[in-house]
């Protein structure tokens, strides 16, 4: 007997809940032989626009938790990840047209990766902070605080970029205590929206990683003009107007990652963690009264 | 709906037409009896029908320059109020700086209608707000920001009458142009409407002037602790009788606020009663409207139940604090085409 096959509908992942675009808007997401894999939400600026709000009232909470306490949330994640290796892989196959083994091959590259930037959590502090020598009986200590909201245009293009890509550009942002509102791949998109099931059943806050899909040259503009927006990872932005992206990013004086290419981008670095981070400086008398 | 079909009981306001409170009630004299017999013969609300009128003008969506003006409007019928304990001087004048330029990057932006405070920091709002004041602005021909006090007791008004009076000669005294007074809940519910009645019109004498103005009179029903919409139409008709120049949702102290079909039927209560005696009485929904979507469903109710008349800030106010920075960003997007964030707006 033949099943009907049923579908997933693939929605958009704003303040822990999935809702469809408030436009109404959905596109077909082919694999790469074109043939049809499923419907994804298209998303408009108005969702772009809700999903920065549930960014902006996640970042309180987020920013606050302690080091420790956001490295074992965004090490849970890897662990999540691990149990649901298999749908990745299948879905790494469908869509990126990859090898089941290629496909395997990426997804540890992503858990690992994830597990990487978890374990920075409490330590970058260290190395990005400082105790600076003064002239003077003060402690005078500098230290990286969260931007605030990020917004990230994720990888669009190379092998495996739809979930290795995603992880590397979403990952550094969190660990400082950034809230994020990510744009994922036009073309791929089942990858990070199967993440974001994964994030809403692990325990990250709502709101702290929001996952959008559609058109990154339509959602893009309205993200780097958006005054509610502290940083835009451009990272996926390469064969977008991104210049322009970057001038309307100045307009509110936001911190800018330029585009990235080639297999595996972003590499995992220190520097991405810190791009997303703002050094406040405090003195402090030594003596006791 | 009408309350009344017959047009045979046609009832004069407490006070108006200058009669020193005399009042052509209904059949006798103002009585628990007849006041009971009356508000308990209007018929029940239609809950199941009200909700759906209220869902049904909410999905109602103004674009464009449409959108621009309802939002300059929601502006002019704010009530921009502070209602905190920890109120102070400065708090108050910052207050009133916002309601005289409410966004500092756009001098086209209006004005909001009046600041709502607590009574003994009305003299302090009139202080501030100087010539903006709405007396001396209307003498020098503009509008101005009147001072609202909240008095009686607010937010429970339990106290005795000789206090709230006191309260409300107070606010009066030190400027206030506009009293909101709560009624006492608990008299209401337990069929004591007589005494509801006496004390609105009590404070109502109360907020004459020595130079012969009258303070205007908002009568907030706390519908909340009504619970029924039925209870919320009695009241509304009871404060609208004994001379309320204003009907007011809510203090913003309970749980339940103004909800859109609490105004709807407060707004059918005013609507019925221009019908009967042409008088137009105000309604202010306050508590729970954040956001400039609440408050342009507002202004849609207002406009298809009592008419685009009630449209000004003699007749319809929005009692709000955060909802003035919300407004500030949809203007703020309109202009500049990119959206707007809290870092552009005054903190409150």
């Amino acid at each position: 007997m033949t099943r009907l096959a049923v579908p997933k509908t693939y929605k958009l992942y704003i303040g822990g809940k999935f809702p469809r675009s408030e436009s109404g808007r959905t596109y077909e997401i082919t694999g790469a032989g074109g043939d049809f894999l499923a419907n994804a939400a298209q998303a408009s600026r108005k969702d772009a626009r809700d999903a920065v709000v549930a960014a902006r009232s996640a970042l309180k909470g987020w920013s606050a938790a302690t080091a420790y306490n956001r490295g074992q949330v965004l090490y849970r994640i890897a662990e999540l990840l691990e149990g649901r290796r298999a749908q990745f892989v299948d879905e790494l196959v469908r869509s990126e047209g990859l090898t089941e083994r290629r496909a395997a091959a990426v997804i540890d590259t992503a858990i690992d990766r994830w597990v990487w930037f978890a374990g920075w959590a409490d330590k970058f502090a260290q190395v990005l902070g400082n105790g600076n020598p003064v002239a003077g009986p003060y402690f005078n200590l500098s230290v990286p605080e969260p931007t605030g909201v990020v917004a990230v245009i994720a990888p669009q293009a190379g092998e495996g970029h739809s979930l290795t890509g995603f992880v590397s550009a979403v990952a550094p942002a969190l660990v400082s205590g950034n809230t994020v509102v990510v744009v994922a791949s036009r073309s791929a998109p089942l990858s990070a929206i199967s993440l974001s099931e994964v994030l809403a059943t692990s325990d990250v806050p709502p709101g702290v990683v929001n996952v959008l899909t559609g058109s990154p040259a339509e959602i893009a503009p309205w993200l780097a003009s958006h005054a509610d927006v502290n940083a835009i990872d451009l990272v996926g932005a390469g064969a977008l107007d991104w210049v322009q992206l970057q001038i309307d990013a100045a307009e509110t004086l936001k911190r800018v990652l330029q585009p990235e290419d080639g297999p595996g981008a972003p590499a995992p670095t220190l520097a991405r963690i810190s791009a997303f981070t703002e050094t406040k400086t405090v003195w402090h008398t030594k003596g006791l009264l | 709906m009408t309350v009344d079909g017959s047009g045979a009981r046609v009832a004069r306001r407490a006070g108006s037409a200058g009669a020193g409170g005399a009042l052509e009630l209904l059949d006798g004299p103002v009585t628990d009896t007849t006041l009971r017999r009356y508000l308990e013969g209007i018929p029940g609300v239609d809950a199941v029908g009200l909700e759906q009128r209220a869902a049904g003008l909410a999905t109602r969506s103004l674009k464009t320059s449409s959108k621009a003006m309802a939002l300059d409007r929601v502006i002019e019928l704010i009530d921009l109020t502070t209602l905190e304990g920890a109120d102070t001087p400065g708090r108050v004048r910052s207050l009133v700086a916002k309601a005289i330029t409410p966004d500092p990057s756009d001098p086209t932006c209006p004005r909001v209608a009046a600041v709502c405070v607590y009574g003994d920091l009305a003299a302090v709002a009139v202080d501030a707000l100087g010539p903006f004041h709405a007396p001396r602005a209307r003498a020098a021909g503009t509008s101005g920001i009147a001072v609202a006090a909240v008095a009686t007791a607010f937010p429970s008004g339990r106290a005795s009458l000789a206090v709230k009076l006191a309260d409300v000669a107070d606010a009066v005294a030190a400027g206030a142009d506009e009293i909101d007074m709560v009624i006492d809940r608990g008299a209401f519910l337990s069929g004591r409407y007589e005494q509801v009645f006496e004390e609105i019109r009590a404070v109502k004498e109360a907020c004459r002037r020595p130079d012969g103005e009258d303070a205007h009179l908002k009568v907030i029903l706390e519908v909340g602790e009504l619970v029924t919409y039925d209870n919320a139409r009695r009241a509304s008709w009871l404060a609208v009788l004994a001379g309320a120049d204003f009907i007011k949702t809510s203090t913003g102290k309970v749980a339940s606020n103004a909800t859109l079909p609490m105004t709807l039927l407060m707004l059918e209560v005013v609507r019925d009663w221009h019908r009967l005696t042409g008088e137009q009485v105000g309604v202010k929904p306050a508590g729970g409207i954040r956001t400039s979507k609440d408050a342009i469903r507002n202004l849609v109710t207002v406009a298809e139940t009592a008419g685009e008349e009630w449209l000004r800030p003699s007749l319809f106010r929005i009692g709000a604090s955060s909802l003035l920075n919300d407004v500030l960003l949809q203007r703020q997007k309109a202009r500049t085409g990119h959206y707007s964030g809290a870092d552009y707006v005054t903190i409150d």
